[in-house]
């Protein structure tokens, strides 16, 4: 028997497919991924709790209240600001540093670092209370909630570079932990209200 | 001296294309790993608003999707330009909301269930009104983790 040889494939319209293929996945897929501003909602209030919340009152110097009105116009605490002004107030809020006593109170609180448990001093009981009127536009409401999230970020920042003297984002996840306990995110966004106003 | 050349056609040598669909597949297999699936084709126009404390979302098996906007141009005979809902593919009210995320949890596995996070993608002129409907109604629905969706901003 002699050898016969099998005849190559062409493999011309390979590229063809190819192409066909690619081009498929470009219309069907999307590239970004998606991001976002975390949050977390807070449990719905049984029926017969809604009187008793009423009760329930925080310190006036723990809560910081920023209101956005239907014309897109930010008032923190009481002053009329701009939204970049936001982020330093916040930030002054929440640490607190000459407990100040127009400031959200410090408390001891036990965390642990490394193994080790530690005594720090924050301001545990401070709620940042966010209230928006029906009219607000989507886009101010992200920029304010944009704000309140970097103000934390910045002080968790700040606190990780003068504790570990690397910044936040490289610490480990138990050193993050610690953080977290020290500076926790308390962004309340209230109870719906409506401000006058048609509906 | 340089060679004196001799009249008469030169040939080009053609192009081997033998590894143009290596190349192709290589650009392919790029588009395949970097992009994912369109969730659904969008029946309300979205411009998602600009932010810069971003998160991305982990686990796409996880997140469902609240998207709220005008209705796109083709729908704007029959729904009108108020800002509307859509859930999957159709448009649906506020109070349709509560149902679906119960649907969606019980269609997942039992141990993540818990992990169910909703992303609202808004367009950035919808007013707050809505979204707090939204956000009441997911209370509601005890789907307590939520995302809102947003582009990185510079």
């Amino acid at each position: 028997m002699g050898k016969r040889s099998v005849q190559e494939i062409n493999a011309s319209s390979m590229a063809d497919i190819a192409f066909l293929l690619l081009i498929f996945f470009l219309v069907t897929t999307t590239m970004s991924v998606d991001k976002g501003l975390s949050r977390r909602l807070p449990p719905p209030l049984p029926p017969d709790q809604k009187e008793k919340l009423k009760d329930l009152e925080v310190k006036e110097r723990n809560i910081f209240v920023v209101l956005i009105n239907s014309k897109n116009q930010v008032l923190a605490q009481g002053q009329y600001i701009q939204v970049e002004e936001l982020r330093e107030k916040v930030k002054e809020f929440i640490k607190n540093e000459a407990n100040d006593p127009n400031l959200p109170e410090l408390s001891e609180v036990e965390v642990e670092i490394d193994g080790r448990i530690e005594k720090v001093m924050t301001t545990d009981a401070h709620i940042v209370s966010l209230q928006n009127d029906r009219g607000t536009t989507y886009q101010k409401y992200i920029e304010v909630q944009n704000e309140l999230v970097a103000a934390y970020n910045e002080v968790r920042d700040e606190y990780s570079r003068q504790r570990f003297g690397v910044s936040y984002n490289e610490l480990t996840e138990d050193r993050q932990g610690a953080i977290q306990k020290i500076y926790p995110q308390k962004i309340s966004e209230a109870e719906p209200k409506n401000y006058g106003g048609n509906k | 001296m340089a060679k004196i050349r001799k009249e008469g056609k030169k040939t080009v040598p053609a192009i081997s294309t033998a590894s143009l669909p290596d190349i192709i597949f290589m650009l392919l297999f790029f588009f395949m790993v970097s992009t994912s699936m369109k969730e659904v084709t969008y029946n309300v126009d979205i411009k998602v608003p600009e932010a810069t404390e971003l998160q991305s979302l982990e686990k796409k098996s996880l997140v469902r999707y609240i998207y709220v906007g005008v209705p796109r141009h083709e729908f704007i005979k029959q729904y009108g330009r108020e800002t509307r809902i859509q859930l999957n593919d159709q448009f649906a009210e506020v109070s349709e909301i509560r149902s679906y995320v119960e649907d969606e949890r019980n269609a997942m596995n039992e141990d993540e269930q818990g992990l169910l996070t909703i992303s609202i993608k808004a367009d950035k002129e919808t007013q707050m009104g809505i979204i707090t409907d939204i956000k009441q109604e997911l209370r509601q629905a005890q789907a307590l983790k939520i995302s809102y969706a947003a582009i990185q901003k510079n």
